[in-house]
């Protein structure tokens, strides 16, 4: 330090200023735990189960079934729903009562309930069934976009530029989804830089928000940590989502980590719907009773009612004749009975 | 010597640069190795319904042993009125190939429990304090204090006689009873065993109560007691928050983490409930975020598998599951 006197120096000592003022150094420690804890003060949850959920279990669900789900999510408090795909019944079955599940559905106020559309034909047919809000899916990989709806990346922004075009002359707002977005099954690793280019052509093209999925779910914080800073970097966070599914038993802390990145929307299903196409009979979605629960434990608002989430489940997982994939509703209801 | 703002400031910006884990990404870094402490054979089995035999028992821990684990519970010196599962102790302790580099601790409730185990060959003990009243009283029928004062008569032995002790914390972010669990109660408990000579301390969230909020809160409070290097987290995965609750642990200092070969373990309080977390699940999480380990994935599920079908029980390890319908994937 050069020509420094004694007494400066020993100010200057990080050990005497331990020593001498403890509280310093403790300060120290709390803002590092402040630090992991700075969380979004609210988070919204996106409850993807009647559509994502649904699309992806084996039982055809009757139309008043999903009208009865839906209705009960919609008295949660979770603010957004997907409610059905208009997608072609000639590739997903399940979904081929879009029409009747949108029109039979009480329309919550507060509530908003994004149905996909995956092309024109699809659009129109939101729009006349009355869909005021519609999501298109990206993908962050070559061979799962082919695979999945058959063109490549860039084919597919065509087909969402024309839609989000028409979207917005009827000033329906368009969700974006960018599948893939650490891993795909059939390429293997994605490189964060190409999830990044992915979402921010969706968001450039319009969509409001764009949701990054792990569809596969093998990621982990460290790998969701690197796609996020450089899709932090093309998007603005506050635009961003994570969908995380929960193949891995991964998911609570892939979110918790896009949480602590600055991320505050959560795509869930309730009772974790959805099984994991890729590696049937695994799970798939993260539940939504799970996410709730951590996220009241971290006194992060979400305007949800976990009972009514867990009560929701346990509807939809008797007509579906199969037990939740819900951790917290699995000890709720064994504690109960207990 | 009177501190004024300057000195406030440079003194921040040189603890800044001498705990560069306190700059500009504070919170976020890593231990680069984490030592995981495998439960299952006896915190595991021991919350199993079906009893299982001896032999089954040795392979499950020799397979563990093959697997990389640095250390292996292998059993329990409790008295088998109370935990038939763990009757087999003594058998157990002197059927198993022992690898050396690996600890294999033993539960050692009391000193006769104790003065068992060291004659069967233990040479690592663990002992089980509560941080809440009622839970002590109704599991060991006595009170914390009473139960801290036997523990001092086993440290004391173990001292004696060169065996190295490890303590348990349990109800540290909640209690079945009592709920809430005061985070200083959890820091006196845990300061009290150390004290003593326990040379670690496992933090347990007992009925997986826990959320990473409170994790956090439990952990600073107790980290001004206990050097963060002696302290381990034992997160039960209940509710489904232990992978959370173990990434936040982390990124507080704690390089030790408990587990269960295939989860291994229901939950007591919520009958049919899953319990411990499991070992595959946290290895693949630490191994995605780049931690090393010292464990064979592999080996480790083919591990939980065996003891699987022995039990006669699906795993509770989502990892295993999903190896069950593809290769595993490693990101």
């Amino acid at each position: 330090m050069g020509n420094v006197p004694a007494a400066v120096k020993h100010c200057l000592s990080h050990e005497a200023l331990a020593q001498e003022h403890p509280w310093l150094l403790r300060w120290l420690v709390d803002e590092k735990s402040a630090a992991i804890c700075d969380f979004p003060k609210a988070v919204k949850v996106v409850e993807v189960g009647p559509r994502d959920g649904l699309q992806n279990e084996k039982e055809m669900v009757p139309t008043g079934v999903k009208i009865q789900l839906i209705d009960m999510l919609s008295e949660t408090g979770l603010p957004v729903i997907e409610a059905t795909s208009f997608v072609s019944s000639k590739w997903v079955p399940q979904m081929a009562d879009h029409a009747e599940v949108l029109k039979g559905i009480s329309l919550a106020p507060h509530v908003r309930y994004p149905v996909l559309t995956p092309n024109m034909q699809g659009f129109h047919a939101a729009v006349d069934a009355g869909a005021t809000e519609v999501a298109v899916f990206g993908s962050a990989s070559e061979t799962f976009c082919k695979n999945n709806i058959n063109c490549s990346i860039e084919e597919s922004f065509q087909r969402f530029k024309e839609i989000i075009s028409s979207a917005k002359q009827a000033h329906i707002p368009v969700r974006g989804y960018v599948s893939c977005a650490v891993a795909c099954p059939y390429e293997g690793h994605v490189e964060p830089a190409k999830v990044a280019e992915v979402a921010k052509r969706l968001y450039e093209l319009g969509c409001y928000e764009v949701s990054l999925c792990d569809t596969t779910g093998v990621g982990t914080p460290g790998s969701m940590a690197s796609m996020l800073k450089c899709v932090v970097k093309e998007v603005p966070t506050n635009a961003l989502a994570v969908h995380c599914h929960d193949t891995y038993g991964q998911a609570l802390a892939n979110v918790l980590i896009a949480l602590q990145m600055g991320i505050s929307v959560v795509d869930s299903s309730v009772a974790g719907l959805g099984g994991c196409p890729f590696a049937k009979g695994a799970t798939g979605n993260v539940s939504t009773e799970d996410v709730v629960y951590m996220l009241n434990g971290l006194g992060i608002e979400t305007g949800v009612n976990l009972s009514k989430v867990i009560h929701a489940g346990e509807f939809i997982c008797k007509a579906l004749n199969r037990s939740t994939n819900s951790k917290v509703a699995q000890a709720t209801l064994k504690s109960e009975t207990s | 010597m009177g501190l004024n703002r300057v000195h406030v400031h440079v003194g921040v910006q040189l603890l800044r640069v001498h705990f560069p884990q306190v700059a500009a990404s504070a919170g976020k870094s890593l231990p680069e190795k984490v030592k995981i402490v495998e439960v299952g054979p006896r915190d595991g089995l021991q919350n199993e319904k079906t009893i299982v035999p001896a032999e089954v028992k040795i392979c499950l821990i020799d397979m563990l042993s093959e697997a990389g684990l640095p250390v292996i519970e292998a059993t329990s010196f409790v008295s088998p009125k109370w935990v038939p599962q763990m009757a087999d102790q003594v058998e157990v302790m002197k059927g198993i190939s022992k690898k050396p580099g690996v600890n294999y601790p033993v539960l050692t409730p009391n000193l006769k429990g104790f003065q068992a185990a060291v004659k069967a060959g233990a040479t690592e003990v663990a002992i089980f304090g509560a941080a809440s009243e009622l839970f002590s009283k109704k599991n060991i029928n006595c009170s914390v204090e009473e139960s801290l004062q036997r523990f001092e008569e086993v440290a004391k032995a173990a001292k004696e006689q060169g065996v190295a002790v490890r303590g348990y914390v349990s109800c540290v972010l909640g209690c079945p009873y009592e709920g809430k669990v005061a985070p200083g109660k959890v820091a006196q408990v845990a300061k009290r065993l150390y004290a003593m000579g326990c040379y670690e301390i496992s933090l347990g969230d007992t009925t997986g109560v826990g959320t990473p909020g409170g994790m956090i809160e439990m952990l600073e409070a107790v980290k001004h007691e206990v050097p963060v290097e002696a302290l381990a987290v034992h997160c039960h995965d209940t509710y489904g928050q232990a992978l959370a609750n173990i990434l936040v642990a982390l990124q507080m200092g704690i390089s030790v983490v408990d587990s269960s070969v295939a989860g291994l373990g229901g939950c007591p309080y919520a009958q049919g409930a899953s319990g411990n977390v499991a070992t595959e699940d946290v290895v693949y999480m630490l191994h995605g975020l780049g931690i090393q380990t010292g464990v064979d994935l592999a080996k480790l599920m083919d591990a939980g598998a065996f003891i699987c079908q022995s039990l006669n029980r699906r795993t509770s390890s989502k990892v295993a599951q999903a190896a069950s319908f593809q290769a595993i994937l490693q990101f």
